[in-house]
Order: structure tokens, then sequence, then C-alpha cells
């Protein structure tokens, strides 16, 4: 009766949290600017099922797809489990799915066989991450936390996969030696090679089994409180944000309104001036980005398949399509924050753009969309990047000399080159 | 290399009460850089061929204003598109072909939200679809018979508007011994010259992209790469050039190849 009390507070604790910090969350990305991305709903359901349900992208990297789904199937499946381990706390019962017989038999065999995949797949990572030298997991902005933040995932999921085959395993012998609290339910194809390494007494067995049980659900629960300031947020975004994706070509970039009805009113001065208040031109920091940007930043999971394909990222520029998406990331926490604590934004002398990101890291940019055809969940930092951009350029006219040369080009020669338009047929007689 | 045949504009043809059937939107590569100009004349020579009622703007052609939309400058760009727009509006013109991605992506995807609609199409669609309706064939033993032939992807053709195709398959009636870069379609490798950067100098790094790039066309051992956008054109030359291949790698538009293929 006392642990399913304990039980009980602990889950609602849990739920309370993460509930405030999903809440949190929601409200930071709704600082961003309004965009439409709920049009052509039966189109967008359908990348989203492609794209974040079936991982599509992911395949582009055959190896790193196949043990990344292990680990995902894992997790969609064991969720049944921690369905009936919800249950089996909350009422003191002891695996209540087991009346299903032969189908419960069957789920608690495939269970074992995923939770080893999972298992499996997370030591490869983490090997591959920390021992083998893949230039994605390399990079300035893949430091400190960051790293830290990716090796403690892997553990966890190794420690919670751990602690599931050997709750198991402890069932399991239980049952063999006829414990009366433990009748005879579930398969074992994993977790019977555990056996030897478990004490004879049942006392112990109970111990030990008792104890999985709990750091498994401890363990999850201190895994959803650990999401929102995680990476691993992705297991929930992914799926809003495939949802909501561009579905324009990805060639095709905004074009601001507020500076269409401008030069409506420059071409032809009989219209009468734009009414729209404009507070800025570009983004400066984050509250300037749209909505899309802002979840795009919290969906994403430093997987850097962005900065791998980049062009100014793989000849040595500073320029990296990740960091872009942390940065943005890091603001946007410290913005919510502060919102916080001064009940409103107040200015901190702080913006996205110089205390995060630099002028060199967005004049590196090629615009060719490399980074946003290789993310697996359709962030798209190029958007940012253009964002900031325009703020250098319409807001501060700081561009490097040589653009805004070709500007001065473009509006006195309609070409970005110091040609003369009335020699721009001499081509045809050459 | 003087054109046989004259280049109609359309202000000469609204003169004699005519209009053409399809615009050819030069580009400003197209028109002033030397070697772009090549490609320019290689596109009149095929339209020509063919018989298509066609026109250019001539002086009355406008950037488009992609370098200037993908360097922030809003402003500038929508300047260049609403003069576009009017200028086209006014010449009733329905159908474009570009010789420049960047022209066509711009033209295609961010002219209809400023009142600008137009069937755009690029080059080498156009081409694919002459060689498709048998307008287009390459002379018996042309020059490319066996030659191995790469092709690069540039960005805003391909990953900007997914046309991997059609300059696919204008190379793939050659006959020649076709290869694929190692980094290509939906992953090619920009040639570094987009989003403005033609028109500066790259930040400091370990090396240019166009470097970087030519590297996997060494690695194909292809004698030719065949490029369809002008600013490739340039990188992959000054690529090639840097690496002292100019006896080895000869860099070409999907233009020009079929220009020559078919003898024009």
């Amino acid at each position: 009766m006392m642990g399913q009390i304990i039980f009980f507070c602990l889950f609602m604790i849990a739920v309370a949290v993460f509930i405030r910090n999903a809440r949190h969350i929601y409200r930071n990305i709704k600082c961003g600017k309004a965009v439409n991305r709920s049009d052509r709903p039966a189109k967008r359901l359908k990348l989203m099922l492609l794209v974040a349900f079936g991982q599509k992208k992911m395949f582009k990297k055959p190896l790193a797809a196949l043990l990344h789904l292990g680990v995902y199937l894992g997790f969609c499946i064991i969720n049944i489990e921690m369905l009936e381990i919800i249950i089996d706390g909350l009422f003191g019962t002891h695996r209540v799915f087991s009346s299903l017989g032969s189908v419960y038999n069957g789920l608690i065999y495939a269970f074992e066989w995923i939770a080893f995949a999972v298992l499996l797949s997370c030591v490869i990572f983490l090997v591959r991450r920390n021992a083998l030298h893949i230039y994605r997991f390399g990079g300035r902005e893949l430091k400190n936390w960051p790293k830290t933040d990716a090796n403690l995932i892997l553990i966890a999921e190794i420690l919670l996969m751990t602690a599931f085959l050997f709750m198991n395993a402890a069932d399991f012998k239980l049952q063999q030696l006829n414990h009366p609290s433990y009748h005879h339910a579930g398969a074992f194809p994993i977790s019977q090679f555990l056996l030897p390494l478990l004490p004879e007494s049942a006392s112990q067995l109970v111990g030990i089994e008792r104890f999985s049980w709990w750091f498994h659900i401890i363990g999850v629960l201190a895994f959803l409180n650990y999401l929102p300031i995680s990476k691993h947020l992705h297991i929930i975004l992914a799926f809003p944000n495939t949802y909501f994706s561009k579905l324009e070509p990805k060639g095709k970039f905004n074009n601001m309104p507020a500076v269409t009805e401008e030069v409506k009113v420059m071409l032809d001065p009989s219209l009468p001036p734009p009414t729209g208040e404009v507070n800025r031109f570009g983004v400066r920091d984050v509250q300037d980005l749209t909505w899309k940007n802002l979840l795009d930043a919290y969906t994403c999971t430093e997987c850097g398949r962005c900065t791998a394909v980049c062009p100014a990222n793989i000849t040595g520029k500073l320029l990296s399509p990740r960091k872009i998406m942390m940065d943005t990331r890091d603001r946007l926490a410290e913005v919510g924050q502060n919102m916080v604590k001064n009940g409103d934004f107040q200015d901190d002398n702080k913006s996205l753009i110089d205390t995060y990101i630099t002028r060199e890291e967005i004049w590196a940019c090629t615009t060719c969309n490399a980074c946003v055809e290789a993310c697996p969940v359709n962030i798209d930092p190029l958007e940012i990047i253009i964002g900031l951009r325009q703020y250098a350029v319409m807001e501060e006219s700081q561009a490097p000399a040589s653009i805004n040369a070709m500007f001065g080009n473009l509006e006195n020669n309609g070409a970005p080159w110091k040609y003369a338009q009335a020699d721009r047929a001499n081509w045809t007689n050459q | 290399m003087e054109t046989p045949f004259h280049i109609p504009t359309v202000a000469e043809m609204t003169a004699k009460g005519e209009r053409p059937d399809l615009l050819f939107w030069v580009g400003c590569a197209g028109s002033f850089d030397e070697r772009a100009q090549r490609i320019t004349k290689s596109i009149c020579k095929i339209l020509q061929h063919v018989g298509i009622k066609y026109a250019i703007l001539g002086t009355e052609e406008n950037c488009t204003g992609d370098p200037a939309k993908r360097a922030g400058n809003e402003f500038l760009f929508q300047m260049q598109a609403m003069m576009n727009i009017e200028v086209l509006y006014g010449y009733e013109i329905t159908k474009i072909v570009t010789a420049c991605p960047h022209c066509f992506n711009t033209l295609k995807n961010e002219y209809p939200d400023l009142g600008g609609n137009f069937e755009v199409i690029h080059h080498t669609q156009l081409i694919q679809s002459l060689i498709a309706d048998g307008k287009l064939k390459p002379a018996d033993g042309n020059e490319f018979k066996g030659k191995r032939i790469t092709y690069h992807d540039p960005c805003y053709l391909g990953r900007a508007n997914e046309v991997y195709e059609a300059p696919r398959k204008v190379l793939e009636i050659l006959d020649a011994d076709l290869v694929e870069l190692k980094r290509c379609r939906s992953n090619g490798l920009c040639c570094g010259a987009g989003g403005a950067q033609m028109f500066k100098e790259p930040e400091a790094g370990k090396k240019d992209v166009n470097i970087e790039r030519v590297e996997d066309v060494i690695e194909s051992k292809a004698t030719i790469v065949a490029a369809a956008c002008p600013f490739c054109m340039t990188m992959l030359r000054d690529g090639v050039k840097a690496k002292e291949k100019e006896q080895e790698i000869q860099v070409l538009d999907v233009a020009e190849i079929t220009a020559k293929a078919n003898k024009l």
C-alpha cells in the first residue's frame, strides 16, 4: 500500500512538472511572429507520417538509420509496457495484462528483443560518438553541455534497459521458484541469460525485482522531465515540426509583405502610404523569427547532418547550421527566463545577432539548401540566416563592402556588375 | 563568335505587330560574362534551329533581384521584381525560358506573390522536351560519343526546384559514358557562388568551395563536366584552373553540349 502511495505521488509530481515545462516551451514558441502553416492538412499529415513516423530522411545514412530505428521502435513499443508498469504501480497488481495469455507472452517476448536492440544500439552510438572520428560529432558547438547531454541520454537509455531486463530476469526466476506473488506470465528470450547472475534466495530476488522496477519507472519519469532541457525533445517535437513544414519549393523565399507595400508606394506615389506599423525589418533577436523557426530550434537534436553537408562548414568556414539552431534555442530559453523573472521581456543588451551568431557566420552561407535537405525532421536553418542578413542590410546597412557595391550596381545598372544597362544586348552582335 | 542569324527583341517584334511564343530571359551573366555569352548563343542557336518564335528583352531586361534577395536586401529585390513584372506584362509575356537557375527560381517562385504569373522553365527542361518531341537529335558520330561526362547539379535547379532528371536525360542521348559525382542530386555540393557569394570574397577557411567541388569532378575521372548555371560555370572553371586540370577537364553547359552534338 505504501508503495502504491509513493508511486502515485511520484507519478503525479512528474506529470505536473512535465506539464509546467511543456507550457513554458509552448509560450516561448508563441513569442515568434505569425506564419500560416495549417493549409493543406492532408499533405501535411502525409509528410509527417513519412518523415517523422516513417523516418524517411534518416535513411540517407543507412547504418545510423537502422540503429536509430531500433531505439525509436523500442521507445514506442516499450511504452505499452510502461502502461502496465504504471497500472501495476498504482493498483499494486503484478503484470496486470498477463490475463491476455499467449498474446501477452508474445508481447513480452518482443519487448525483450526490442530492449536488447535498444541497449545494443545505444552502446554502438556511444562508441561512434566518443571513440570514432565522425565529422558531425565534432565541431565547436558540440563541446561541454551538448556533448554531455548526448552521452547522458545514451547512458540513461542503457541503464533503463538494463533495469528492465534485470526486472524481467528476477521475475522469471521467482516464477520458476513458484513464488506466490509472481504467477507465471511472459516469455524471456533475453533476460533468461541473466539468471546465472542472480542469487537463489527468494527474498533477495524480490529485492532485485522491486529495485529494478522502481529504478526503471523513476528513471522514465526523470527522463520525461529531462527532455525539456535536452536535445532529446525531438522525440515529441519531430511530429509537429514535420507537420508544419514549408510545403513550397526550397528555393522559394518569402517576400516580406511590409516591403511590398512600401515598394508599391515608391513606384507609384499616387498610392496612399502604407498603414501597417513595421517594428523591424529582418531578424535581430528571437522575437523577430516566426514561431516555426522557434519550433525548429526546440526540435533540433543536434545530429549535425546539416553541418556535415554545409559547403561553408566543410571548407573550414565558421558557419555551422547546427550552431544556428542551437544558438536560437539557447537565446530563446534565455528570453523565456527573462520573461518569467520580469513578467515581460526586459532588454538585457543581448541579441541573437552578435551575442550568439556572428556576422562572419551569416555571410558565409551560399543559400544552397543542403542543410534543409539533410535535416531528418525538416528544420530550416536557412530562413534564420536570411532573416539575420535582412536585419544587417535593411536596418543597419551593414553588409560586406563588396555586397554593397553589388547593390549599387543593381540599382544603377540593373545588373550586379558595373556594366551599363545600354550594353546589355551587345552580345547579340559580337 | 557572331551568331549567323538575327536575335529578335520583344520590342522589335511588337513594332511589327507580333508577339513571341517564348521569351528567352538571358540574365545578367548571360548578357555580360564572356564565357556565359557562349551559353546564351548556344541557346539561341537551339531556339533558331527548332523554329520557336522567341525573343529577348534586350536592354529592357533587368536583374531579377535574386542576388539582392539572398543578400537580405528585400527592398531592392522587390523594386527589381515589380519593374520586371511591369515590363513583362506590358509585352503580354506568358512563357519564359531562363539560362540561369537563379533567374528561373526567382521568376517561377517569388514573382507570383508580387503579381507576376508566368510559365517559367529552365533551358535544360526546354531542351529535354525538344528532344522528347524529336526536334533535337545528336548528329551521327557526335563528338561526345563515348566520352566520360559528369553533371554538376546547380543548387537552384536541383534542391531548390527538384529538377534533377531533365539535364540528365539531355546527356543520356549522347551515347556518352555518363558518371555521377559522389555528391549528386539532392546531395549535390554547391559550387560556392550562391547566396550572393559570387559577388564577395569568401570568409576565411581551409579552402574555397569550388575547389572542394572540383575535387569531386577529378575523382569521377570525367573529362567533361556539364553545368547548367552560369555561376557554376565560373566557379567550376576557376576550380579546374586552380587544380591545373585545364588540359584534362572541360566545363561545358548542357546547352553548349546540345548545340555541339546537333552540329549547330
